[in-house]
C-alpha cells in the first residue's frame, strides 16, 4: 500500500519530540550559536526523550526496534527546533547506530547497553577529511592490518566531540573499501585538536580535527569484525538522517518568513497579498513537500531492506540539501534586511542551510 | 496509518500490462500522429476501450459505489486506492504518448465534473454510456478567449425558459480538450457529451457559476475550430460556439438557485482538487520517457552515471541526470500523496495544487534539459524527445497553470482568501 501518514507510536514520539524542539531548543538556539554550546541540561532533556533508546532492542539495554522512517520524522522535528541542538543529542547515534546495524555480537553486548542505560555521554564517529572533494567511499584515512592489529593512519575533521568522546568510530579505507573502527579515548597515536572548529555555522556542536598517527587497535575492534561493515548502507541512514534534518530546518525558515511576511506591511498591504512574495513561500512549501516525501521513501526502503535503498538516500540528501540552501536562501530575502540582522534566527538557518551538502556523518537515523 | 512506499498489487498488474500497450500500441505510432495533426487513432481508442470493458473500467475516471458501474460487491475492506490506480494508470499511458492519452475512451474531465457535483441520478444517466458498446468520451468547456485562469469572468450564459423548462445556453469555449469527439457524431464513437460553465446570474459573480451537461448533437452548438498545437496533437482540442443551444432542466449540476454562496464554483474547483494531481501524472509520464531516454542515449555512449558520488566530483552531465532524477521522484510522490489524500477523502486542495506546480516544473525541466543534453541528438526529429520536450510543456498551462497554482497554494499555505491575496 501507499500510505502517507505516521502511525499512533510515531505521532506521539513527534508530539513529544516536536514540544521539546520548539519549547527548549529553538529558545537557547541563539545563545548556543553565539556562546558555542548548549546547556549540559537542556542536552539531558532531549536525550531522555529516548529517540535513540527506541532505536535499540530491549536485549542490549534499549526499548524498541530502529525505524529510519521514525527516525526521520524525529530528526526532522528535532532540527526544527534548532538544528545545533539535534545533533548534540543525537551524537551518541553516530556510534551506536553502527554497531546496531553492522557490529559483531561482542561489540553490541559491550557498548550498546551502556550508551543508553545512562545520560547523554559524548560517544562520536570520525567521517569527514578537509579537502574539497572528499568522499565517503574513498577516504585518505587508511587501515592496514598489521598481525593482530589494525593500524589507522590519516586525519579527520569535523568530528563532533572528539575531545570528550568515550571512544568514536574512525572510518578509514581498509583495501580501499571503507570500515569503521573503534577507537577508544587518548589511544597512543590519536590527537585531538585543542580548539574547536570554526564553522560558518552549526557552532553549538563542538567538532575537532584528528590527526591518527598509527593508532593501533586491536582486530575485534574492526566494526563487525572479520567480515566487516556494509558502510553504504551506513551511509545511507547518514544520508536519510541528513535530509531530515534539511527538511526540519527548511520548514523552521519557511514558518518564520511565513509568519513575518503575515505581519509586514508595505504600500498599505501585508507584503504576503504581494505575489512576488506568495509565489516565493508557494514554491518553498512545495519543495519542502517534495524532500520530505523522497526522505520518508528512501527512509522506507532502507526500513524494508530495498535494493535501491542506498540511490534513494543519495538522491534524498542530495535534493534536500538544495533545497535546504533555496528554502533558507528566501526566507532571509523576504525579511529582507531583517533577514540579515543576527536577531532574527533566518541568517542562522541560512548558515545552516549550505552545510548540508557537506557534513554527512554529522547525523544518523 | 504507517508511511508505506510499497505499490498495491492490483496497480503493480495493471503497470504491466498497460506497459505493453504503451509500447505496442503508442509509441510506435508516436510519430505518425504527430505529423498528421487532427486525424485519429482508432486503432488506440477502440483497443483501449475493449480492453477497458474487459476490465470492468468503463472510464478512466475513479468509480463510486453509487454511479451505477458497479455489480454492487464490493465488500471487502481494503483501503481505497481508485485515484492512485488511474494516476498510475495515467503516468504510464503518457509515458507511451500524451496525446494519445487525452483521447483515451471514458468520461475524462467531463465526467470528472459530474462525478464532483452531480446528484445520483445525474451520475447514473450520464456515466453509464461509457460502459457501452462503443468508446464513448466526455469534455469539459471552461476556458474562453477572455478567461483563462481567471474562471469566474465567465461570459457563457444560460437561462431558464420556464415555458419549457429548458436551460439556454449562449457563449463562445475555447481549448476543450477532446471536444470534437464527445460532441460530434462518428461512426465508430458513441454519443458524448460536454460540460459547459456558464452564469445563471451574472451579477452574482462566482455564486452564479454552473455546469451543465450538453448531449453530443446538440442543436445550436458547434464545434468551430480545430485547434494546430505544438504537440499533444493526437488530441483534439476544439472552439465551441453556443447559440440557443437548449438543454433539459435537469441537466445543471447542482443547485439551479442562487444562493449567497459560492458553492457552485466550489464545485469546479472541488473537481480540480481531484483532477490537478492526475494531468500532473500525465506530465511526468512525458517526463520519465524523456529522462529514460537520456540515459539510454548516454549509457549507449558509455556514459555512467556514477549515484552516490559527492556533488564536486560529478561531472555536469552526471548532475543534470541526477538532478532530473531528483525532480522526477519527489513530483511523483507529491502526485501519490494528493491522489492518497483524496482516496481517504482527506481535503486535498493544498496537496492537489502542490503536485500540480511540481509537476509542470519539471515536466518542461526534464524535457528542455534532455534535449540540451543530447544536442544533435536532442534536435532531431529522428527521435520522439523532440516532441516530448512539446509534449511536455501543456502540463505547466493547462488544469491551471504554474502560476493559479501557486496562487492556491499561496492561498492555502497563507490561510487567505481571494480577495485578500489577488
Amino acid at each position: 500500500m501507499y500510505s502517507f501518514e505516521p502511525n499512533e507510536e510515531q505521532k506521539m514520539l513527534i508530539e513529544a519530540v516536536g514540544k521539546y524542539a520548539a519549547n527548549d531548543l529553538r529558545p537557547a538556539g541563539r545563545d548556543a550559536e553565539e556562546g558555542g554550546s548548549l546547556p549540559p541540561k537542556l542536552i539531558n532533556k532531549g536525550w531522555e526523550l529516548g529517540v535513540l533508546q527506541a532505536s535499540i532492542p530491549e536485549a542490549y539495554g534499549g526499548f524498541g526496534d530502529r525505524s529510519a522512517v521514525t527516525g526521520a520524522l524525529a530528526g526532522e522535528e528535532l532540527a526544527f527546533g534548532n538544528l545545533a541542538g539535534a545533533l548534540v543529542v543525537g551524537v551518541p547515534s553516530l556510534f551506536a547506530l553502527p554497531i546496531l546495524l553492522g557490529g559483531a555480537e561482542e561489540q553490541k553486548q559491550e557498548y550498546l547497553p551502556k550508551i543508553v542505560e545512562g545520560n547523554w555521554t559524548p560517544y562520536t564517529a570520525a567521517l569527514i577529511e578537509f579537502a574539497f572533494d572528499f568522499d565517503p567511499l574513498a577516504l585518505k584515512t587508511t587501515a592496514t592490518l598489521a598481525g593482530d592489529e589494525y593500524v589507522l593512519s590519516g586525519e579527520k575533521a569535523y568530528v563532533p566531540f572528539a575531545k570528550e568522546a568515550q571512544a568514536m568510530i574512525v572510518y578509514a579505507a581498509l583495501d580501499g573499501v571503507t570500515q569503521g573502527f573503534i577507537v577508544p579515548k587518548a589511544a597512543p597515536g590519536l590527537t585531538v585538536a585543542d580548539e574547536a572548529e570554526k564553522m560558518l555555522g552549526l557552532n553549538a556542536l563542538p567538532t575537532y580535527r584528528v590527526k591518527l598517527d598509527g593508532v593501533k587497535v586491536p582486530k575485534a575492534n574492526r566494526i563487525g569484525g572479520d567480515s566487516g561493515l556494509d558502510f553504504e548502507r551506513i551511509l545511507a541512514s547518514m544520508r536519510v538522517a541528513n535530509a531530515a534534518a534539511a527538511v526540519g530546518v527548511a520548514r523552521a525558515a519557511f514558518d518564520y518568513a511565513r509568519d513575518y511576511a503575515k505581519e509586514r506591511e508595505a504600500f498599505g498591504v501585508k507584503i504576503a497579498q504581494k505575489q512576488a512574495v506568495a509565489f516565493m513561500l508557494a514554491e518553498m512549501r512545495t519543495e519542502i513537500e517534495a524532500s520530505r516525501l523522497l526522505t520518508w521513501e528512501a527512509a522506507w526502503k532502507l526500513d524494508t531492506g530495498k535494493d535501491d535503498a542506498n540511490v534513494d538516500a543519495y538522491l534524498a540528501s542530495t535534493g534536500a540539501a538544495d533545497m535546504a540552501m533555496m528554502v533558507t536562501d528566501r526566507a532571509v530575502q523576504i525579511l529582507g534586511g531583517h533577514g540579515y540582522i543576527r536577531e532574527h534566527p533566518v541568517e542562522m538557518w541560512m548558515r545552516e542551510g549550505r552545510g548540508f551538502a557537506m557534513w554527512t556523518g554529522f547525523a544518523m537515523v | 496509518m504507517t508511511i508505506e512506499f510499497e505499490a498495491p498489487k492490483p496497480i503493480a498488474q495493471t503497470q504491466f500490462v498497460l506497459k505493453t500497450v504503451a509500447e505496442e500500441m503508442m509509441r510506435s505510432k508516436s510519430r505518425y500522429f504527430d505529423d498528421h495533426e487532427h486525424e485519429i487513432p482508432w486503432d488506440y481508442i477502440e483497443f483501449m476501450h475493449t480492453a477497458m470493458k474487459a476490465m470492468g473500467a468503463g472510464s478512466l475516471a475513479p468509480k463510486e459505489r453509487d454511479n451505477g458501474h458497479d455489480d454492487g460487491e464490493q465488500k471487502e475492506k481494503r483501503p481505497p486506492i481508485a485515484y492512485q490506480a488511474l494516476a498510475a494508470q495515467i503516468e504510464m499511458l503518457a509515458w507511451g504518448d500524451v496525446g494519445f492519452y487525452l483521447v483515451t475512451p471514458g468520461g475524462g474531465l467531463g465526467a470528472a465534473a459530474v462525478q464532483a457535483a452531480g446528484t445520483p441520478e445525474q451520475k447514473a444517466k450520464f456515466l453509464a454510456r461509457f460502459m457501452g458498446e462503443k468508446p464513448t468520451l466526455g469534455a469539459m468547456c471552461m476556458t474562453e478567449a477572455g478567461a483563462g485562469s481567471d474562471t469566474s469572468s465567465i461570459r457563457t450564459r444560460a437561462v431558464l425558459d420556464e415555458k419549457t423548462n429548458e436551460w439556454i445556453l449562449n457563449g463562445e469555449k475555447i481549448f476543450v480538450t477532446a471536444g470534437d469527439k464527445a460532441f460530434n457524431e462518428y461512426e465508430k464513437l458513441g454519443k458524448g457529451f460536454l460540460v459547459v460553465w456558464a452564469s445563471i446570474d451574472p451579477a452574482a459573480g462566482r455564486a452564479g457559476m454552473r455546469s451543465f451537461v450538453v448531449e453530443g448533437g446538440t442543436p445550436g452548438v458547434k464545434v468551430t475550430k480545430l485547434e494546430e498545437k505544438l504537440g499533444i496533437r493526437a488530441s483534439d482540442t476544439a472552439a465551441i460556439s453556443l447559440v440557443d443551444a437548449r438543454v433539459p432542466f435537469d441537466h445543471i449540476l447542482g443547485s439551479p438557485t442562487v444562493e449567497k454562496t459560492t458553492t457552485g464554483f466550489k464545485g469546479a474547483m472541488a473537481t480540480f482538487d481531484a483532477t490537478r494531481p492526475l494531468v500532473a501524472a500525465s506530465g511526468l509520464g512525458v517526463a520519465r520517457a524523456a529522462l529514460e531516454f537520456l540515459k539510454e542515449k548516454l549509457a549507449e555512449s558509455g556514459v555512467e552515471i556514477r549515484y552516490g558520488l559527492p556533488r564536486q566530483k560529478l561531472t555536469n552531465i552526471e548532475r543534470e541526470v541526477i538532478d532530473c532524477e531528483i525532480m522526477l521522484k519527489s513530483a511523483w510522490l507529491m502526485v501519490l500523496k494528493a491522489v492518497w489524500m483524496a482516496d481517504n477523502k482527506h481535503p486535498n486542495a493544498l496537496e492537489s495544487s502542490m503536485s500540480k506546480v511540481k509537476a509542470g516544473d519539471v515536466g518542461t525541466k526534464i524535457t528542455q534539459k534532455a534535449v540540451e543534453i543530447l544536442g544533435p541528438l536532442g534536435y532531431s526529429r529522428e527521435f520522439l524527445l523532440e516532441k516530448w520536450f512539446r509534449d511536455a510543456k501543456i502540463t505547466d498551462i493547462y488544469e491551471g497553470t504554474g502560476q493559479i497554482n501557486r496562487l492556491v497554494v499561496a492561498r492555502q499555505i497563507l490561510g487567505y482568501s481571494g480577495a485578500e491575496l489577488r
